[in-house]
């Protein structure tokens, strides 16, 4: 097997600093020894602090996920379907789309104040603009013949893009979708960092305040560990969807 | 003999002095022709004369700039469902997420077909092209001829009066393209339905059609028609023998070659 032997560095590099933190005697308000991170670890899953921060997180980033990537998709469509449309709002996308979605944070915080509504509306801000971007591109990528297909078989607008738009560009709509989820997260752990008071973004801030560098070290790998599990399973409902063996089906 | 002989029947699809500019180029002068109920019109011509863009005025995927074409005496103004396009690229034309069966179902589903009668109606419309063994199968597993073929079936769950077909055999093998021609030619025939063929094999063209219609490019324009007095069913030795599809075959080939010089 090939699998153990990835682990030997890391576990050597572990065993490696937790000898050397032992022989140092290592007193520290920003390291911590390799067993006392896993202790810390154990006891935020046991008593639950870790589990509700994960879920406050994941519902203020899938919420805003939700809201961005649907109006997003919904804009995107429109506008890769309708070129004239396109064009003429293509100024307007490039003015708005560089703002950078954590400096809306003071704005929204005054419009919302603290809690899920100011979180999910810069998680909102921060998916629309690639999923809008990525859709239009997918859109307007669809091959010809097909839409005049559907034009020739007399599909109206709604069934058109039932039928032929979004089947068709469903394989980049994943991608745009997998690249949103991960913006998703970064941004919701960056406004629990700045301040809202939700979520591992501010369990780490006050793991960080309260001088607890075992806690902060294990909610970092958390969010990390967070993170790659989202991914893989996004991988692997995209190697299910849309891989050689399993193309969409569609019931006749 | 008559070249310009008017079809016997009541036209079904009419050119009323048709001509079309698209961004200030003029790529059709006006065009006079009468289609037949239950004809099988050919139409050939070099590259450019305006072939499919007489086709796609038929279908209402293009609308004239000057003139009228008129379906059952009524002007052309979108597509209509019982006007079915076969396209040449086959490839693109299928909608590769779907099988064979989902393939043809799209058709039902655009005429609003019962969602219980779909598979039976499906089921038939695969043998009619022989690809019953292939319902399950998906647009990327099947060959070129099998693709065409289920081009052929989903435009035929339309039950379409008028069969527009562009280039349709132009990407096949030899072998394919004839099996694939006499296939046209029985279902035209126990369908009734009008055929308007593009192609640019002009044996191909005296082969299957009534009647050739020959186009002249810049603009495009009708040079001339020619009926094809040669018997039903056709048959691809004895029909390729008969020596009026051999004087016929002269006659086009030399009106081609002034063409292009």
């Amino acid at each position: 097997m090939s699998g153990w032997r990835g682990l030997v560095v890391p576990l050597g590099v572990l065993a490696a600093a937790e000898v050397a933190a032992l022989a140092a005697g290592l007193q520290s308000d920003s390291l911590a020894r390799p067993s006392e991170i896993a202790a810390a670890a154990g006891v935020a899953l046991v008593d639950g602090t870790i589990l509700r921060a994960t879920v406050q997180t994941l519902a203020a980033a899938g919420a805003g996920l939700a809201i961005g990537t649907s109006l997003g998709l919904a804009l995107g469509i429109l506008l890769g379907l309708f070129r004239t449309a396109g064009r003429l709002a293509e100024f307007s996308i490039e003015a708005f789309r560089p703002i950078p979605s954590v400096a809306l944070i003071p704005i929204v915080l005054l419009i919302f104040g603290f809690g899920y509504r100011m979180e999910i509306a810069i998680v909102a801000f921060a998916t629309f603009w690639p999923i809008l971007i990525l859709t239009q591109t997918a859109i307007a990528g669809i091959e010809p013949r097909l839409l005049e297909v559907s034009r020739a078989l007399g599909f109206g607008l709604g069934r058109r893009v039932a039928k032929i738009v979004l089947p068709a560009a469903l394989p980049r709509l994943f991608v745009a979708f997998r690249l949103a989820v991960g913006i998703a997260l970064i941004v919701a752990v960056t406004v629990e960092i700045t301040g809202n008071t939700l979520g591992l973004g501010y369990a780490l801030m006050d793991a960080q305040q309260s001088l607890r560098p075992a806690l902060m070290f294990a909610l970092l790998l958390w969010v990390g560990l967070v993170g790659w599990g989202l991914n893989a399973l996004l991988l692997w409902a995209q190697a299910r969807l849309f891989g050689p063996a399993a193309m969409v089906e569609a019931r006749p | 003999m008559d070249s310009l002989a008017l079809p016997t029947c009541e036209p079904l699809i009419r050119f009323c002095g048709v001509a079309l500019t698209l961004g200030g180029r003029r790529i059709l002068d006006p065009i006079a022709l009468d289609i037949g109920r239950g004809e099988f019109v050919c139409v050939v011509g070099p590259s450019g004369c305006g072939k499919t863009t007489l086709l796609r005025l038929i279908a209402g995927l293009y609308l004239p700039t000057e003139g009228q074409v008129l379906y059952g005496g009524k002007p052309v103004a979108g597509p209509r469902q019982d006007i079915a396009i076969v396209f040449q690229d086959y490839g693109k034309a299928l909608l590769p997420w779907r099988t064979a069966s989902g393939n043809v179902s799209l058709a039902l589903e655009a005429l609003g077909t019962p969602r219980a009668q779909r598979p039976a109606r499906i089921a038939a419309l695969l043998a009619k092209v022989g690809l019953a063994q292939h319902a399950d199968k998906f647009p990327g597993q099947l060959s070129g001829g099998m693709q065409q073929r289920l081009q052929i079936a989903r435009c035929l769950a339309q039950e379409p009066s008028v069969l527009l077909m562009d280039e349709p055999f132009g990407a096949l093998d030899a072998m394919t393209r004839q099996a694939l021609q006499d296939e046209v030619l029985g279902l035209a025939a126990s369908s009734g339905a009008t055929v308007f063929f593009v192609t640019h094999d002009l044996e191909e063209a005296i082969y299957l059609g009534d009647r050739v219609v020959a186009l002249k490019p810049n603009p495009g324009r009708v040079a001339d028609m020619f009926e094809v007095r040669l018997p039903r069913p056709r048959d691809q030795l004895a029909t390729r023998e008969h020596p009026e599809f051999l004087r016929l075959r002269r006659t086009l080939f030399d009106f081609i070659k002034e063409a292009e010089a």
